[in-house]
């Protein structure tokens, strides 16, 4: 339990270190939120002004010691302060309307494209040389091209040209978010051509390292030795290489998420999907720090919870995290 | 990219070498080099040269509007890419739009391989408890995503330039670098040969750069490498986000104003493909380098190098070949 406790300890001072530095920005860059409410709300007194500040959650009054208390204690109650642009809206509720849309979309993905990645991976180390293997080349491209400029294309090819899926949108218009049939086959397929970049995108990255990982297992002399002894050799690839191959994909799998969910944030802008991304790209555009605040906390605290999620797989995984106190 | 966490050969195809003249050795690792790595240079050349003449022989003025247009215009004899929806010429903002992507890539490349450098080496060679402050430093700043913040901080900072949005993207970009370092310090610290210099009596930091640093310079170059094609991924994205400095053209910026101008709606792929496509291709001769550099340091990673034998193809990563008894007489 010594690796699990340890990587509990790590993601508790990252996520500490998150909402650190998200206290910490408004209050270090030049230029503040409080010159935003000013320039949207240029009519009013100094208190109302305080009154509004408070509501928008910039203490900028007291120490910075006890504003970051303040802060802290309003991050306990989920309190993330109201958006500027919005007004009414608090940001707790404006992200819980667009989280989910992200995490099942850019989650199905990720899981897919890691799949999907890690199996292409083995069989072209496995048939090095081999077609798979020659064509990594064009893997590389994609792996090089940014999401949104495939999801642009995507349009252009699927929706535009060919009509064969929506342009845009999380759902048809004129239908109305509930838990009926035709609300989420509506939403699934207008998900499926979004999916599809994100996969297509990832996958790359995940094929590559995993690649390069059995290479260097399938010389090991374990391998060897399976193969001496006659075993099948599906059995060989799965159970003897790519079983020890897969786990510094598995430790990575941390590390990329972060460009994974950033990817597909800028990718939700190009399609109009409802998601968080999109949120954040409406925060940028309006100047509602507030909001694009809130929303950088939620999605770091989002991806530290994915990367803890890939490290306790990591640990069923890795018999050796068990034993000693590894990593 | 674990891999590279892995002591690096020094000597790539393990055979025993004897001190071989430095200028021979050179050449022949040039020579070595892969044909990937080979592509990416070539690739990376032609785009730093554009970055630098690419002004001078843009045929218009990139933000030159034609009045009284209202749509873009497609690929013609004066605009060989055609134009945006205003009429500015797409070619020339793609040859001026060249020089801030491809600066802003290696200026981030610099500044954060330093720092990743720096702080690898320090913390891999002093160990105790130096090496797991800065590693928790390196690893914290590596599990946070980095465009979320980065949007965050340019959105305070508007229409910055390209060295403040550098400075930012190194600041999130040094620690893929120094992790790796860090663990290849690590393996090299305990060498022979580091003891050695040791037990002679050079200081830590004469050891440091003439003893470690050198066999480290192609994980260095691949961290560089890797470093400028996030930095150039990550402003594009952001510029595209709308947060970077508009008024300036970058493929980010291009790309902007295309998906602003409904450049996919009204079907003006000449528009948005441009730049879309450089960002790809100078993407891709990064990876392509890095590439290279892995193969060079571990010859295993090569595709190439099938035999036949009989009516069998023998992949290198097959266990040496024991063949049946009529395979044998053909072999």
């Amino acid at each position: 339990m010594a690796f699990i406790t340890r990587r509990l300890a790590f993601y508790a001072v990252a996520a500490w270190v998150a909402i650190t530095v998200n206290f910490a920005i408004p209050r270090v860059m030049p230029g503040n939120a409080v010159d935003t409410l000013l320039a949207k709300f240029p009519t009013l007194d100094a208190n109302s002004l305080k009154a509004l500040q408070a509501e928008f959650g910039t203490h900028t009054h007291g120490s910075l010691i006890s504003q970051y208390f303040t802060y802290l204690g309003d991050l306990a109650h989920g309190n993330l302060g109201t958006s500027v642009n919005l007004y009414p809206a608090k940001v707790t509720t404006i992200i819980g309307q667009t989280l989910p849309w992200t995490v099942i979309l850019v989650g199905t993905a990720t899981v897919i494209s890691f799949v999907l990645g890690t199996l292409l991976g083995i069989l072209a180390a496995w048939r090095r040389g081999g077609s798979l293997d020659r064509a990594l080349p064009a893997f590389t491209f994609l792996q090089a091209t940014p999401y949104f400029f495939l999801a642009l294309v995507a349009i252009q090819i699927f929706a535009v040209s060919w009509g064969l899926f929506p342009f845009g949108q999380g759902y048809s218009l004129g239908l109305a978010p509930g838990w009926d049939w035709s609300f989420i086959s509506s939403a699934i397929y207008h998900s499926i051509l979004p999916a599809l970049t994100i996969v297509v995108t990832s996958m790359a990255g995940w094929m590559l390292q995993m690649r390069n990982v059995m290479i260097t297992t399938i010389a090991e002399d374990y391998v060897l030795v399976a193969q001496a002894k006659g075993l099948p050799p599906r059995r060989v690839m799965f159970t003897y290489a790519a079983r020890n191959a897969i786990l510094p994909n598995l430790a990575g799998f941390a590390l990329s998420i972060g460009f994974v969910v950033a990817g597909a944030l800028v990718m939700e802008i190009v399609f109009s999907y409802p998601g968080i991304g999109l949120t954040l790209y409406n925060a940028v555009t309006s100047d509602d720090f507030p909001l694009l605040q809130g929303i950088f906390l939620v999605i770091s605290l989002s991806v530290l919870f994915a990367c803890l999620l890939a490290d306790i797989v990591y640990f069923f995984a890795d018999p050796r995290t068990r034993t000693r106190a590894a990593y | 990219m674990s891999v590279l966490a892995e002591p690096v050969d020094p000597i790539p195809g393990g055979a025993p070498e004897l001190p071989a003249p430095v200028i021979t050795r050179r050449r022949g690792a040039v020579r070595r080099l892969p044909a990937k790595a080979k592509v990416g240079a070539v690739l990376l050349a032609v785009f730093v040269l554009i970055a630098v003449i690419g002004p001078a022989i843009a045929p218009f003025d990139p933000s030159a509007t034609t009045p009284g247009q209202a749509l873009p215009l497609g690929p013609n004899s004066t605009h060989l890419l055609g134009t945006t929806a205003t009429g500015q010429d797409v070619l020339s903002q793609l040859l001026v739009g060249t020089r801030s992507t491809v600066v802003l890539g290696l200026l981030t490349g610099i500044i954060a391989t330093v720092l990743a450098v720096g702080v690898g080496m320090s913390a891999g060679f002093l160990g105790g408890m130096s090496d797991e402050g800065l590693s928790l430093v390196a690893n914290v700043f590596l599990v946070l995503p980095a465009l979320p913040l980065l949007v965050v901080i340019l959105g305070y900072l508007p229409h910055s330039g390209e060295l403040p949005t550098a400075i930012v993207l190194s600041a999130l970009g040094w620690p893929w670098g120094a992790r790796v370092i860090r663990a290849q310090t690590l393996s090299l610290r305990n060498r022979d040969y580091v003891a050695a210099a040791r037990e002679s009596g050079e200081s830590s930091w004469r050891i440091i750069l003439f003893e470690i640093f050198p066999n480290e310079i192609g994980l260095i170059a691949a961290s560089f490498v890797g470093t400028v094609l996030y930095a150039i991924l990550t402003s594009v994205a952001l510029a595209f986000l709308g947060v970077a400095n508009l008024s300036s053209w970058s493929y980010g910026t291009m790309l902007y104003w295309a998906q602003n101008g409904n450049a996919v709606q009204l079907n003006a792929w000449w528009w948005y493909a441009p730049p879309g496509i450089c960002v790809a291709l100078l993407g891709m001769s990064m990876v392509l380098l890095n590439f290279g550099l892995d193969e060079l340091g571990n010859p295993r990673l090569r595709a190439a190098g099938n035999v036949r034998v009989g009516r069998r193809t023998w992949r290198p990563s097959d266990p040496t070949p024991v063949l049946p008894d009529e395979q044998r007489e053909l072999a």
